[in-house]
């Protein structure tokens, strides 16, 4: 194991994030969590403990008021708003309840987005890469649609594989399948799964459906802001 | 990476096409309008001035000086007060006028000439009238004023075969109802009195001169007013009539006369013209500006369509700058595409305004409307719908980029 995998993929320490206000909210307190490479983390909780507001602290996507937030073993709290995005860019990949797909770029066009603002494929390469995806996730015969010709299982499937473009050691879920039949979210969540155990990436998931949070392999439950309970089943990178 | 950007900014605007094309045509009549506005005002000043140019010596020398003679008293004295003091009367008129044209032929680039101003009063039959008078060489005026060109009548050097000839404007002969080959009497201030022969008709299109100007030998205006030998005006037609302000200040060093030239003379009509002008950028402004909300507006308008976009995006991991260059870029590509529809308006507005043909009988005569072609209207009113253009996607495009993707997030679920 190299130095680098040695480390958590994302640890926070003593995190805590308040938003200001004439009555000030507490999101998350005291959060202390150490998230390593291979693992399959569900986020659960009641609605209002903070598990998305976790997730986008963990994703950098919201800074937090005290305490700090680690990748791969390096402090972010130092980086500005674009070294946050360009680091978001190489090592995490976003999902969420709704797809946000752009609407006017085709499938294909979508999953490209990531790796074209990286910029380190050529625009061959680049395709090939997301018709692999899409291969990969049973959509290769999508490619060329635009998201409002497919359905939500299909659309969802196309922002995971856009979440994967740029080949992120870090998959971030927030309610992946909240919006989607148990069909397709039973595709989608073994597409979570298969990222885990056959690609070894992290992926955390926030999920309210505790069905899916007892086959992940570690749950780590919120109450209020802080954690409850944090239940390793399978660890990672056995 | 820019191309993404670009790829994503043509997405957004040509997913309102409609809106795009008002905007965009809101710049191309801005700057179309502006266009043609300019060149029609650049046309009219610059037919004014050309016709001001051939109408007037470059140059004018008359027998004056800038500052009045010094008193012997102020030559002794440091501080030397006086009242009701009066000059003694000099003998009016150029002194050494033959020395001070050899002088002016050394080194002035174009032609001048000798003559005598005279204010005299014509009659013919009952009429009578006040006029010019100058006495010139017939030959040498050809080359320094448009006179001859514009002969309606006879010929100026028609002149030189009759001493007491006269040459008169049009209106002028009107209003003594005489014609070429009549006779007029003239009299001078000093009450000399003279036939002169009408030899030829002139019509300048300059009022003043159609209706009270004429001219004769050198030699006649002479005897008119009693002043054999005397000049009193050198005029100078410069081949740069640009350089006359040089020119003239060179002349007046060397000579001493007063020597005006034509830009000074007509100081308050190119005074007027600057002034014109400002107003001119100014309304081209104003209506670049009024171009320019229609593109805030629909950068705005898109902005707030795509908060869910610039989300993702910026979760994607685009930078803010990324975020403003795609709405500065959508602000920018209106205000390009408008600029060159503009240009083409622009163009063919003036083309055809330049076709508009029509006559006034005053002044001087305007047969089509004047306009100038100049690269510089075209690039000030692109480079003026550029800067509003990408100052209205601008805007947007910086609130756009401050958005926070979570509460963009959060606002979806």
């Amino acid at each position: 194991m190299s130095k680098l995998e040695a480390a958590p993929v994302i640890s926070a320490h003593g995190m805590t994030r308040i938003l200001p206000g004439t009555v000030p909210v507490t999101l998350v307190k005291d959060i202390d969590l150490e998230i390593g490479h291979g693992e399959f983390v569900a986020i659960t909780g009641p609605s209002g403990s903070g598990k998305s507001s976790l997730l986008y602290l963990l994703g950098l996507l919201d800074v937090p008021t005290e305490g700090a937030v680690h990748i791969n073993g390096a402090p972010t709290e130092d980086l500005d708003a674009d070294e946050r995005a360009h680091l978001r860019l190489e090592t995490l990949g976003f999902v969420f309840q709704f797809h946000f797909l752009l609407p006017e770029f085709t499938t294909l066009d979508n999953i490209t987005i990531p790796m074209r603002r990286l910029g380190k494929r050529s625009r061959k390469e680049m395709d090939e890469r997301a018709q692999e995806l899409l291969d990969a996730l049973g959509m290769g015969d999508q490619a060329h649609k635009r998201p409002d010709q497919l359905s939500g299982g299909q659309r969802q499937r196309v922002a995971v594989a856009r979440a994967l473009a740029n080949d992120p050691a870090v998959i971030l879920a927030d309610e992946p399948t909240g919006s989607l039949d148990s069909k397709s979210t039973e595709q989608v969540f073994s597409i979570l799964k298969d990222i885990v155990d056959k690609e070894g990436r992290t992926v955390v998931a926030v999920t309210h459906d505790i069905d899916l949070a007892e086959r992940m392999y570690r749950r780590v439950h919120l109450i209020d802001g802080r954690i409850d309970s944090d239940v390793t089943i399978k660890s990672g990178k056995r | 990476m820019l191309s993404l950007i670009t790829d994503i900014a043509l997405t957004h605007i040509a997913g309102r096409g409609r809106q795009t094309l008002v905007s965009i045509l809101g710049v191309a009549l801005g700057v179309g309008f502006s266009i043609a506005m300019a060149a029609l005002m650049q046309g009219s000043q610059d037919e004014f001035v050309t016709s001001l140019i051939d109408a007037l010596p470059h140059v004018d020398i008359t027998d004056e000086y800038r500052d009045p003679p010094r008193q012997p008293a102020d030559l002794v004295f440091d501080l030397a007060a006086y009242s009701n003091l009066r000059p003694r009367e000099d003998t009016r008129g150029i002194l050494n006028a033959t020395e001070a044209m050899t002088a002016l032929r050394a080194f002035v680039d174009g032609n001048a000439v000798a003559s005598l101003k005279v204010q005299a009063v014509a009659r013919a039959g009952g009429a009578e009238t006040g006029i010019t008078l100058t006495g010139t060489d017939p030959a040498r005026e050809a080359l320094i004023s448009s006179f001859d060109e514009d002969m309606r009548k006879g010929k100026l050097e028609d002149l030189r075969a009759s001493p007491f000839g006269i040459v008169i404007g049009d209106k002028l002969a009107d209003k003594l109802t005489i014609d070429i080959g009549d006779t007029v009497v003239v009299s001078s201030t000093g009450d000399i009195t003279r036939r002169f022969k009408v030899t030829g008709l002139f019509h300048t299109g300059v009022v003043a001169q159609d209706n009270a100007y004429g001219l004769v030998n050198l030699k006649a205006a002479q005897i008119i007013a009693g002043r054999p030998n005397a000049v009193n005006e050198i005029r100078v037609r410069l081949n740069d009539a640009q350089s006359a302000r040089d020119v003239a200040a060179q002349i007046e060093r060397l000579i001493g006369y007063k020597s005006v030239s034509w830009q000074e003379a007509n100081e308050s009509l190119l005074e007027a013209f600057f002034i014109r002008n400002i107003i001119m950028f100014t309304v081209v402004g104003a209506i670049l500006l009024v171009a320019g909300f229609g593109i805030f507006n629909i950068v705005s308008i898109i902005t707030h369509e795509k908060s869910r976009d610039i989300a993702i995006l910026k979760s994607l991991g685009f930078a803010e700058r990324d975020i403003r260059l795609i709405f500065l870029s959508e602000g920018l590509a209106m205000g390009l595409a408008g600029s060159l529809l503009g240009w083409a308006l622009g163009f063919g507005l003036t083309k055809v305004l330049s076709s508009v043909k029509f006559e006034i009988e005053q002044a001087t005569e305007i047969t089509h409307l004047p306009v100038t072609f100049d690269l510089m209207h075209y690039g000030v009113a692109a480079s003026f719908a550029i800067i509003a253009a990408a100052t209205a996607g601008y805007l947007p495009a910086r609130k756009a980029s401050r958005l926070n993707p979570v509460d963009i997030i959060r606002g979806a679920t």
